[in-house]
């Protein structure tokens, strides 16, 4: 039978070779190609799943001068004398914790009320938008919130906020001791007003996301029977959804604890200990911004390595709890996070 | 006559409960309005501040200046090109080959979970962090500050991101068409390369435009890496400049000159991330 | 007998198939002996036996959840890309065990080929959609490329719709096209056996009436299973037909044979509709 090279009588005549008992045409062996490629992404995996436990050893390696002389009493001296020799980590661990408590006071409510919004009172066309919005908000680079913090909200505040402040609650007994001083614009005050701006979008996001979890028929039921929406959000939403938004507040914790630019700017750069907000701190990533490329001398830079190992530990702690609970929470409904 | 036969609107109960409604309601959309109102009042002043440094042309062709004298920001803005280019080339790799074991191995062992956790903790972990880390093991080492610390630092950065979207954009992709493939005979190394990239190519480019808007205004993790540089210089073994830190220096020192400089800097890395959000989303839009 | 067994019997009478040879005629393509499949712990098939027939249309039919589909997934090593799936037992094909066979699993799938119930062309244009598997396994110039293109859409009953529009995306076609344009892919790397799993589910009267017509073609040169829970589609299609309910094979014969005078009651009662 002959046959055009080719065409389809051809194959019909190979097609019935093969039936005949001759082999398929070709034998490329591909296993050893799947078994390259699945190394090769193991690998990978394997790298990425390391390099959180690289980060924290090189810490540690790096602070041994540091951890040798003052141990655990780093934490708490409140010393930070680059002439003298002398540290500790206590203003900045205050000013990080200060900065971030601000931030948080402020920020989560704000970011309920806006995921509340989203979800609940927005009519359909502007939730796009919307979202879009405060998606954006969190895309702008933290260094920005510092450039305007420093250079438009801070003169402001100085001028017109911070004098109201301390005539309004500077002469009340006990907590008269957090706005006492002169108003200088910047201070921990301000970096935490900063801080909260910055982490609103991200715990909006993540409110927005775990509110639109809630089937909509468990939210129609309660409707059915009158609630209003407040009610359905305060006494459905949020008990439902309590873990994840647990979770997402522990996500803009994380976040406020280990921001620096917006901080650096309006912080004061000052080692010093205060009780009032007023006055100017430091907090971790503000220190070593500033410091680290000036350092001269192992105790210093042990020091701010330390620090640094501080930050490191408190936010992968308070990321890897947030994460933990999200985690709860979209098992629960089924879904992945 | 229970409460609740009551008629309606007079019931007490009744109006409390509006009032409480009509009150949180309020609250609520004023959170929106503040939110809103310092995201409008933030781009206003970059619009205003930077936008009259933006529009002097040598602000793209002049080097950084001293102090004092008339300069632009070309430097930095070449330097930061390169650092982001070169710090996303190498973590797109890596982030794409570590998330595809998360989406297609990934179903059995502790290294997949294990890897997921810790990557959504490296996600949000600080990122002055990881300049401190770069410095340790590479800038302390060879003994100098380099732009290739600065894009290991940023490389860095860009891992989380495109493991996260790989992984999630992958796991999209249905298994029937994986299935039809390798009902083929094709080998699973050429399924996922040819067929399941392909499918998810939309998904995956969005991961790492994000990536690549994260990293483009990262301060910190250059602070200790690729440090600046005065001069033009696309040296990557030397300090090289970039726009954050050439903004955080300029808008901390007391120079009126530097602050017009700074803000034009800024003006600009904003318009950057931005726009590659804004196409990040249009692109993942484009694909449903 | 009940009406509907009635309508069937005229159904398939009128369905104009050439009636089955004799039983010289039957040549075993595919033997299955003592099949277990597992799902985890689970015994999901039970002690399966049958051989399918060389170029011939065998059709599994039964209620949801009998195991049709998990059989026909044996046939192909598909169930081999999950862990917790397993299967014990012996698939004979050609001589060779595909259970327990030790060559690449990509050869045995270049002989058996699959398609799906929902149509899943790739994410290329239709050429692209057809090439890809060819490449897999041969390497053809430009021009052979182009003829295997359109012979295995000519096969297919594909190439005069899409002949004008080959760069176009696979997606771009109408769901009975994008099944036919599925077909054409199996074929193309010129597989003996065709494993069809319910095929015109997803799709309307016009299209399934045009893929079964396909198949009636197809049969000429190659062994085709079609796992179907349509039964009068099985009726029309094959000339022989297996019978499953709960992960057993409970009756194999002669198409006909099983429609108008099953010999299992519980085949007759699944065929009569008395179940689902």
């Amino acid at each position: 039978m002959s046959a055009v090279p080719g065409s389809s009588a051809e194959y019909d005549i190979e097609v019935a070779a093969r039936r005949n008992g001759s082999t398929p045409p070709q034998t490329k062996r591909s296993a050893w190609g799947d078994k390259v490629f699945e190394w090769t992404t193991r690998a990978f995996a394997f790298l990425v799943f390391s390099i959180l436990a690289a980060i924290l050893i090189s810490l540690i390696l790096g602070s041994t001068v540091s951890l040798q002389k003052y141990g655990l009493s780093f934490v708490w001296r409140d010393d930070w004398d680059p002439v003298k020799e002398e540290f500790g980590a206590l203003v900045p661990i205050y000013g990080t914790l200060v900065t971030s408590a601000i931030a948080m006071l402020i920020g989560v409510p704000v970011s309920f009320g806006i995921a509340l919004f989203l979800t609940e009172l927005a009519p359909s066309w502007l939730k796009r938008p919307l979202g879009t919005a405060i998606e954006l908000l969190a895309a702008i680079p933290s260094i920005i919130y510092g450039m305007w913090g420093l250079f438009v909200f801070a003169p402001l505040f100085q001028g017109y906020v911070q004098p109201v402040i301390i005539k309004l609650f500077g002469a009340v007994p006990g907590i008269g001791k957090l706005f006492e001083g002169p108003p200088l614009g910047i201070g921990m005050l301000t970096a935490g007003l900063i801080l909260s701006i910055m982490v609103i979008p991200f715990i909006t996001a993540v409110m927005r996301d775990v509110f639109e979890l809630v089937p909509p028929m468990l939210k129609e039921s309660a409707y059915g029977l009158g609630s209003t929406t407040w009610e359905v959000v305060w006494q459905l939403v949020l008990p439902y959804t309590k873990v994840g938004v647990i979770g997402g507040i522990m996500l803009g914790l994380g976040r406020a604890l280990g921001e620096t630019m917006a901080v650096t700017f309006v912080i004061g750069n000052a080692h010093q200990l205060a009780a009032s907000l007023m006055a100017p701190g430091n907090s971790i990533a503000s220190a070593l911004a500033n410091e680290f490329t000036e350092a001269v001398g192992d105790l210093y830079f042990a020091s701010l390595i330390e620090l640094g190992l501080i930050l490191f530990v408190i936010t992968t702690i308070v990321l890897a709890l947030s994460k933990l609970l999200l985690l709860r929470l979209s098992r629960h409904e089924g879904t992945t996070t | 006559m229970s409460a609740v036969m009551q008629s309606g609107a007079a019931n007490p109960l009744y109006r409390a409960r509006k009032f409480r409604n009509v009150l949180m309601l309020t609250i609520s959309s004023l959170a929106l309005a503040f939110g809103l109102f310092w995201l409008a009042w933030i781009l206003i002043t970059l619009l205003y501040e930077g936008g009259n440094a933006l529009l002097r042309a040598s602000l793209y062709y002049q080097m950084t200046p001293p102090p004092g004298a008339d300069g632009g920001i070309a430097n930095a803005i070449a330097g930061s090109l390169i650092l982001v280019a070169v710090g996303t080339l190498i973590g797109t790799p890596i982030g794409i080959l570590a998330g595809t074991y998360l989406a297609e191995y990934g179903r059995k062992g502790w290294l997949a979970s294990g890897t997921r956790f810790l990557n959504d903790v490296l996600l949000s972990a600080p990122s002055i962090v990881m300049g401190l880390f770069v410095y340790s093991v590479y800038v302390a080492w060879v003994g100098h500050f380099s732009g290739w610390a600065g894009s290991v630092a940023l490389g860095l950065l860009v891992i989380p991101v495109v493991v996260r979207t790989t992984d999630d954009m992958l796991k999209l992709v249905p298994g029937s068409l994986r299935e039809a493939a390798v009902a083929l005979g094709c080998p699973m190394w050429k399924m996922i390369t040819h067929i399941t990239y392909r499918a998810a190519r939309a998904g995956m480019m969005t991961g790492v435009l994000l990536a690549v808007a994260r990293i483009s205004g990262e301060t910190a993790p250059l602070l200790f890496t690729a440090l600046n540089n005065q001069f033009w210089s696309l040296n990557m073994n030397a300090p090289m400049s970039n726009l954050p830190v050439v903004i955080f220096q300029f808008a901390m020192s007391p120079y009126e000159d530097w602050h017009r400089l700074a803000w034009g800097g800024a003006t600009l890395i904003t318009f950057a991330v931005l726009a590659l959000n804004i196409a990040a989303r249009l692109l993942f839009r484009k694909k449903d | 007998m009940s009406t509907s067994s009635e309508a069937l019997r005229l159904n398939i009478q009128s369905a104009a198939r050439q009636p089955p040879a004799a039983a010289g005629d039957f040549v075993p393509k595919l033997k299955v002996r003592n099949l277990n499949f597992y799902y985890g712990s689970f015994l999901s098939l039970k002690n399966i036996n049958v051989d399918i027939a060389d170029r011939k249309v065998t059709a599994i039919i039964g209620p949801s959840g009998c195991g049709k589909s998990t059989l026909l997934r044996t046939l192909n090593r598909m169930y081999s890309l999950y862990p917790e799936q397993r299967a014990e037992g012996e698939i004979i094909l050609d001589g060779e065990n595909l259970l327990a066979t030790k060559r690449d699993l990509a050869l045995v799938r270049a002989k058996v080929g699959m398609v799906f119930q929902k149509p899943t062309p790739f994410p290329m244009s239709i050429y692209e959609n057809i090439a890809f598997g060819v490449r897999l396994f041969e390497r053809l110039g430009r021009r052979e490329m182009d003829e295997r293109v359109e012979w295995a859409l000519t096969q297919a009953a594909l190439w005069n719709e899409v002949k004008d529009k080959l760069g176009q995306s696979g997606y771009s076609l109408s769901g009975g096209q994008q099944q036919r344009l599925c077909i054409a892919r199996s074929i193309a790397i010129k597989p003996e056996v065709l494993l069809l799993d319910e095929p015109c589910s997803a799709l309307d009267p016009i299209s399934t009436a045009s893929i079964e017509e396909l198949i009636h073609e197809l049969a000429d040169d190659y062994t085709v299973v079609i796992v179907t829970h349509n039964m009068q589609q099985a009726a029309r299609v094959s000339d022989y037909t297996a019978y499953m309910y709960l992960g057993e094979l409970i009756e194999f014969g002669v198409t006909d044979q099983i429609f108008i005078k099953p010999a299992k009651k519980q085949t007759e009662d699944y065929i009569t509709g008395r179940f689902g």
